[in-house]
């Protein structure tokens, strides 16, 4: 499935649209991880929670829930907030 | 023996590697590493002399450190940030915002480093900063937990622990600070710790036998005498001479309307009589600028009895700018270089142990930190 990243991760991956697979938004990161050592921390934190200024959309739809449940053609959208300076 | 000297400068937006000629007269600024990044603190590691490790995140991104073994060339994410454990379902669990300070280990402990993190928490590397473990002894001990307080106990920035330093003589004793929390040592690598506020002043009005009311800036151990401890603490500059544990407050010799209130503290690499604070204001809403707008280092050169003047260089008036906690330092040489950076992004150095200053870079982001050494 299509994965769009923030600017912020290209240094991870490269380019700001990936494929990946995985049942679950946990599956996506951690396999995520596995290829881009470090990103999975970088979003999520240690308590299984997407960072304060991360926000995640399955299908444009807004999920806090690592354990959503994807299909194939299912997109992925991960940003950061607009803020900061 | 021809040696140049490197400062790393940690910023809000990134990093530095700033070195100097054999006579530290000319500076050779090298960067940005990590441009758009926090870096709260960089080090180079005084065991091989040619590792850095350099704690960063950013606005939206999570905490990570990297690493370089070749001055900054190329660099390595860590491979297991510093983290807390996951909390147990329906506990509240605490998250890493960032790391803070970075100490190297023990000269025997090669590839052992520290660091505190905002909110507090201690964690230790055993293979040169790549994997990071929790120090439970600290993080998850109840006492230190309530001692710890939450995020309303902390400095604006967050609560942060500060100042981890390893006894040259013993790598089991540590000493660690927390701003707020108080000032904490153990004698068995962080598994049981004991506190070392006594001494110490707090608010008006507080139980000063209590860590949670004191909030020591700045610790630093004395090279040239590893039982003396000097304080700069949100209540007054400090001096501890071991076994003792009752701080002596040395800052009340300070000229009064200076006061003793700072955030540096740096220490003579060889004689323990000579420190160094960086005075800030104090007084009433805290603005934390130079006094009066008129920036000046304060040399004591008899373990706090006296203490001087150092502002030739600086600006006389109208500069508003202050120094954070971990942005002064010393270099080793015999006559001692000392540096600092200002919140306003201008790196200052001294050559002569305070005597004169002149900027080798101006213009940079806000400075979080600089550390020197000398390089053979």
């Amino acid at each position: 499935m299509k994965m769009l990243l923030p600017s912020a991760l290209i240094s991870y991956t490269g380019c700001s649209e990936i494929e990946v697979r995985g049942d679950t938004l946990a599956d996506v990161f951690s396999l995520l991880d596995q290829r881009f050592s470090g990103l999975r921390f970088r979003v999520i934190d240690e308590q299984n929670q997407f960072r304060c200024h991360i926000r995640c959309f399955v299908n444009a739809q807004q999920t806090v829930d690592l354990t959503h449940k994807l299909k194939q053609e299912d997109e992925i959208l991960l940003m950061q907030a607009l803020s900061g300076g | 023996m021809v040696t140049v000297t490197m400062l790393c400068v940690a910023t809000r937006k990134g990093a530095w590697l700033v070195r100097s000629d054999t006579k530290r007269k000319v500076w050779t600024v090298e960067g940005p590493h990590f441009l758009g990044h926090i870096i709260h603190h960089m080090v180079l590691d005084p065991r091989d002399q040619q590792t850095i490790l350099a704690t960063a995140k950013t606005g939206h991104l999570g905490p990570t450190l990297f690493r370089s073994t070749d001055f900054g060339k190329h660099w390595q994410e860590a491979t297991q940030p510093p983290a807390f454990f996951k909390a147990a379902e329906g506990e509240i669990g605490r998250t890493v915002d960032h790391s803070f300070w970075l100490t190297p280990g023990h000269a025997s402990e090669p590839g052992v480093w520290y660091v505190g993190t905002s909110p507090h928490g201690l964690f230790r590397s055993e293979d040169g900063g790549l994997t990071w473990a929790p120090v439970n002894g600290l993080n998850d001990d109840p006492q230190y937990r309530l001692w710890m307080g939450g995020p309303q106990d902390g400095t604006p920035d967050g609560p942060k622990l500060h100042s981890v330093i390893v006894d040259p003589r013993d790598p089991a004793h540590l000493y660690v600070g927390m701003s707020s929390g108080g000032i904490h040592e153990s004698h068995d690598r962080g598994v049981n710790w004991s506190s070392l506020i006594d001494g110490i002043e707090v608010m008006d009005g507080l139980d000063a036998s209590h860590a949670e009311f004191h909030d020591p800036h700045c610790v630093r151990q004395c090279p040239g005498n590893p039982d003396r401890l000097y304080l700069q603490s949100h209540f007054g500059i400090y001096r501890l001479d071991r076994p003792k544990n009752s701080w002596t407050r040395v800052g009340k010799n300070m000229p009064t309307d200076v006061g003793d209130i700072g955030f540096p503290m740096v220490v003579h690499p060889h004689n323990p009589d000579i420190a160094w604070v960086f005075p800030m204001d104090g007084t009433n809403v805290w603005p934390r600028t130079s006094p009066g707008g008129k920036p000046a280092v304060y040399i004591t050169k008899d373990g706090g009895g006296n203490w001087q003047r150092q502002d030739r260089g600086l600006p006389a008036e109208q500069a508003w700018w202050t120094v954070m906690r971990q942005a002064m330092t010393v270099d080793s040489h015999d006559t001692a270089g000392l540096y600092f950076g200002t919140t306003s992004g201008q790196l200052w150095a001294s050559p002569d142990e305070g005597n004169s200053w002149h900027t080798i870079a101006e213009h940079m982001p806000q400075i979080y930190a600089v550390e020197a050494s000398v390089l053979a």
